[in-house]
């Protein structure tokens, strides 16, 4: 059980039946009154974000979450197939499930599944993935439209923004968390 | 850390503020930090130190000087508060706190017009025009809103109603702070009678006490009141204090004796404690104690 002096930014919590997490934090206390925790915090199983003010003799059970280690096996007509390490027990995502993550997901790679009451609810992917450009505008040399990105495909489907310089069959590194361009990787 | 040179604004403010004092005839006096007795206050958590407390403010001390017939003191020390961290708390922070002897709420809040209206234009921040709003201003007169104004005009409701809900602290915060000392700073005064504290009740308005709390871009910055000086009244305050305490599954500390018995000798005087922390933040346009102070908990 956490008390309102527990919260704090990334606390899980449950609330109204639902697991949530806190995304935005503030402690405030009026003058001689009583302490205030504003909260933002996010729905895990529908995405939705709320604002909510508790006070000190407010209470929280923790939501229950738990993480574990998988690898991600192929993805066949929207539905994604992952499979328990030390198990080998298998389960399916959907793309909604996933959102963006969707865009940088390889075949054999080491993903991290969050799972509510048994039920998958979200993944964590490696922060650096790399993955390779399968279409690219060849680089226009002399090109004086001032641009300094171009788009590109990568083997996932996902377009990003990268160099000029970038083509085709190259290896680029992505970073999960924003889904941009980092760099280019040297085989 | 603490940038080199908001270490020196910081230490100039401070200078500033206790040459404003010692022009005007107050004497600076330090307490000690280390009490067997606080001021028992429902919603403020104290540190222990060994068989004692760190003080949570100079309070009772101060006013026993000021009985003891000191007409004008200030202190600048620090202050300890269990739990409180954020924004704009830090569980150690500096408090400015004066009294004087003779003098009402009124008077203090112009003392406190006068002397951040000085500090500034000593740190040569008067004005603060590109913070905290553009064609803000620290020019006296300041803005004064009653409690009730205030809860009138932002907060949707009535004082009196939003105590009832027991909402008194979310509607203040949520809906009235942000819109006060926007322009310029904002005086908020006249409290409903339940949250005195230790201020005397308005003469003629018994419904009221004679408090204010002073405000910078939503930022509450000092409270003050003209000072209760019934020690059989304060000690009924102190007992409502103390029940509050045990219903909240707290144990409350002892009745401040000393302090009760030395009050029944204060003549009328009026008090205010400033938050000198932030302060600095305020008047050097930062957005977080942690820009302003040398080291914050998580850094020690």
């Amino acid at each position: 059980m956490y008390s309102a002096s527990d919260l704090r930014k990334g606390l899980k919590v449950m609330m109204e039946g639902n697991p949530y997490i806190i995304t935005v934090f503030d402690f405030s206390k009026p003058g001689k009154g009583q302490a205030l925790y504003k909260c933002k915090m996010r729905n895990l199983l529908n995405g939705n974000s709320t604002e909510r003010t508790f006070r000190s003799n407010d209470k929280f059970e923790p939501a229950p979450l738990e993480e574990r280690p998988m690898q991600f096996l192929y993805s066949q007509g929207g539905e994604y197939h992952f499979m328990d390490n030390t198990s080998y027990d298998q389960l399916v995502m959907s793309k909604e499930q996933l959102g963006d993550n969707a865009n940088f997901l390889l075949d054999n790679m080491e993903v991290s599944v969050l799972f509510f009451r048994e039920r998958p609810i979200d993944i964590t992917l490696p922060i650096f993935v790399n993955l390779t450009v399968t279409m690219a505008e060849p680089w226009a040399k002399g090109d004086t439209s001032g641009t300094d990105t171009k788009p590109v495909t990568v083997e996932t489907g996902y377009v990003v923004q990268v160099p000029p310089f970038i083509e085709e069959g190259q290896k680029i590194q992505i970073d999960t968390r924003t889904g941009e361009y980092m760099t280019r990787v040297k085989e | 850390m603490i940038s080199p040179v908001m270490l020196r604004r910081r230490a100039a403010l401070i200078r500033a503020a206790r040459s404003f004092f010692e022009e005007r005839d107050y004497l600076e006096v330090d307490t000690p930090l280390r009490l067997p007795v606080l001021a028992p206050e429902a919603w403020i958590v104290p540190e222990s130190s060994g068989s004692l407390f760190l003080q949570t403010s100079p309070e009772l001390c101060m006013k026993r000087l000021l009985a003891a017939g000191h007409q004008r003191i200030f202190q600048i020390c620090h202050c300890f508060r269990q739990g409180e961290r954020g924004r704009l708390h830090l569980p150690e922070f500096m408090m400015l706190e004066w009294y004087q002897s003779g003098a009402s709420y009124l008077e203090l809040m112009e003392e406190c017009e006068e002397l951040l209206w000085e500090v500034a234009d000593v740190c040569g921040l008067a004005g603060m025009t590109d913070q905290p709003g553009p064609g803000f201003s620290l020019e006296p007169p300041w803005e004064r809103l009653t409690v009730a104004e205030a809860f009138a005009r932002h907060g949707g409701m009535s004082p009196e109603a939003a105590l009832a809900g027991g909402i008194f602290e979310e509607v203040l915060v949520t809906k009235v702070e942000p819109h006060l000392g926007v322009a310029q700073p904002t005086f908020l005064y006249d409290f409903p009678a339940q949250l005195a504290s230790l201020a005397r009740l308005k003469p003629g308005s018994p419904q009221v006490a004679e408090r204010f709390e002073l405000y910078l871009n939503g930022v509450e910055l000092a409270n003050g009141f003209s000072e209760l000086t019934d020690s059989e009244e304060q000690r009924r305050r102190f007992e409502h204090e103390r029940e509050l305490i045990r219903l909240d599954g707290r144990e409350p500390g002892p009745m401040p004796e000393k302090f009760l018995r030395e009050l029944a000798g204060l003549d009328a005087a009026a008090g205010i404690a400033l938050g000198l922390d932030r302060l600095v933040m305020l008047l050097t346009g930062s957005t977080r104690l942690d820009q302003v102070v040398s080291f914050v908990p998580e850094e020690l």
